[in-house]
């Protein structure tokens, strides 16, 4: 069941024990002018789905502060390319995706596994509930894995996904999107997103993306780099994603000398 | 600018306390204040999410054959009453000797046979069922002791950011009567959190909205 023998992440207040006390990290929760709300009106299907009540506050503690280990036991290096499968080439334009993983504090997130998947170069999932007339590609199942290395980074390649309809509203069409899926060291670090292309045409009438706040939305909007373009055979696109950090505000000194 | 400017590196050749700007303020030259760049914001995981989530063992959060290990079911309901059937269910949880598989936790890391302490489920066939252990009672960090639980994640189509709630079981009366965050949840709502004796193990249904809206939580 994966190996704990790793250096545990450092969150930058790392727990200790004293006698019956446990001192514990908290992570910090993004402001709620900064972060997505779990439903938005635009967004048919949240009508019934989202919870209406305000959530209770839960007091971060022990199942909070920890959280699975789950790495390189999960993922084959195959896996990181997504422009190989069933013994032949995906269709579409080629672009490396890389970035790294980091919390709020700026800590690189070591060892974090990485789960993607997207639709086609058509805009197709490979899914029994899409069936628009957009061709499947066969040597393209749109499901990668990764995980990131000592520095918090990842990269895979892919090929563009297309923009799809989606019947939200009348020639409502998502904007190109790969979705991600990370866990980093707590259960309160969980995120699950989608990152954008730059400078896409369909930003304005998808109420998936206009749900976060507008000083947020550029967070999930991946850049042009040339830098790590290849020359003659890839794009490549950079995309930092930020889990939620460790609490920083500096703490009193118990009469024993212990942090509180 | 008020006061006079301190000029970091005039150290006095015998300093009698160490140096301390007096301002952890940006923009004052002293980078004492905290950093902090800005969290990605979540999205929803939208109807495709088998493609990227499915896991051959996902449902395991303790191995198949493990002694004691039982099954929790339970189905999503929307705000119609319907079953959600594209829904994906993620626990966390201790072992039963209250441990965590996890660097994280400030006593180290604990390890159980055969046990994971994390599973993800979908409800394409109208439920999910997840296979594990009773946790065992935590440490609250105050003296106390939490009720067995184990901490929920709900992903959905429709839903742009999880929802967290916990699993508390019904059989542990008393324990979940000392319980202190069950005790900040209003009384008449706490049943939401009770999974019930159920065949070979426990039920535990999510309900979205509605009258029997399960509490969910802020973490």
């Amino acid at each position: 069941m994966g190996s704990l023998a790793r250096a545990p992440y450092r969150p930058g207040m790392t727990g200790t024990t004293s006698g019956s006390r446990l001192h514990l990290p908290s992570y910090l929760r993004e402001d709620d002018s900064l972060r997505t709300p779990v439903g938005f009106p635009g967004y048919r299907s949240t009508a019934l789905r989202a919870p209406l009540r305000t959530p209770v506050d839960l007091p971060q503690r022990l199942t909070e502060i920890t959280g699975p280990v789950l790495g390189e036991d999960r993922v084959k290096p195959e896996d990181a390319d997504l422009t190989l499968r069933n013994g032949g080439e995906a269709v579409g334009q080629r672009i490396l995706v890389f970035g790294r993983v980091l919390d709020s504090n700026g800590r690189p997130v070591p060892d974090a596994l990485v789960e993607v998947w997207q639709a086609n170069a058509a805009g197709r999932y490979r899914h029994v509930v899409d069936n628009w007339p957009a061709p499947l590609d066969p040597h393209f199942d749109g499901l990668g894995r990764v995980v990131t290395d000592s520095l918090g980074r990842y990269e895979f390649m892919t090929i563009k996904p297309g923009a799809y309809p989606w019947g939200n509203h009348h020639n409502a069409w998502r904007p190109a999107h790969i979705h991600f899926s990370l866990f980093g060291r707590a259960f309160t670090q969980r995120l699950v997103t989608q990152m954008y292309f730059p400078d896409d045409p369909l930003f304005s009438q998808d109420p998936i993306y206009n749900a976060i706040p507008a000083a947020a939305r550029p967070r999930t909007i991946s850049r042009y780099s040339l830098e790590r373009t290849q020359d003659n055979w890839a794009l490549a696109f950079e995309w930092d994603i930020v889990l939620r950090g460790a609490d920083q505000t500096p703490f009193e000194t118990d009469d024993d000398g212990d942090v509180a | 600018m008020s006061g006079p400017i301190v000029n970091p590196l005039d150290v006095p050749p015998d300093p009698t306390v160490p140096f301390q700007p007096k301002s952890g303020q940006r923009g004052t030259g002293f980078l004492t204040g905290p950093f902090q760049i800005g969290a990605t914001p979540s999205a929803t995981v939208g109807p495709y999410l088998a493609i990227g989530l499915t896991w051959a063992d996902g449902i395991f959060a303790a191995e198949e054959g493990t002694p004691g290990a039982f099954w929790i079911r339970g189905q999503v309901f929307d705000g119609a009453g319907n079953v959600v059937p594209d829904a994906m269910v993620e626990t966390w949880q201790a072992d039963p000797d209250g441990g965590f598989p996890s660097p994280e936790d400030p006593r180290g890391a604990a390890s159980y046979p055969g046990f994971r302490g994390y599973a993800r489920a979908q409800t394409i066939t109208g439920e999910f069922a997840i296979h594990t252990l009773k946790p065992g009672p935590l440490p609250d960090g105050e003296g106390g002791l939490q009720a067995p639980h184990i901490d929920v994640s709900v992903f959905a189509r429709g839903i742009l950011d999880r929802v967290v709630t916990r699993i508390y079981f019904a059989d542990e009366t008393e324990a979940n009567a000392a319980d202190v965050v069950l005790d900040t949840v209003p009384a008449d709502r706490r049943d939401t959190l009770l999974a019930t004796r159920d065949g070979d193990g426990y039920r535990f249904d999510v309900y979205l909205q509605g009258e029997r809206e399960t509490v969910f939580f802020a973490v």
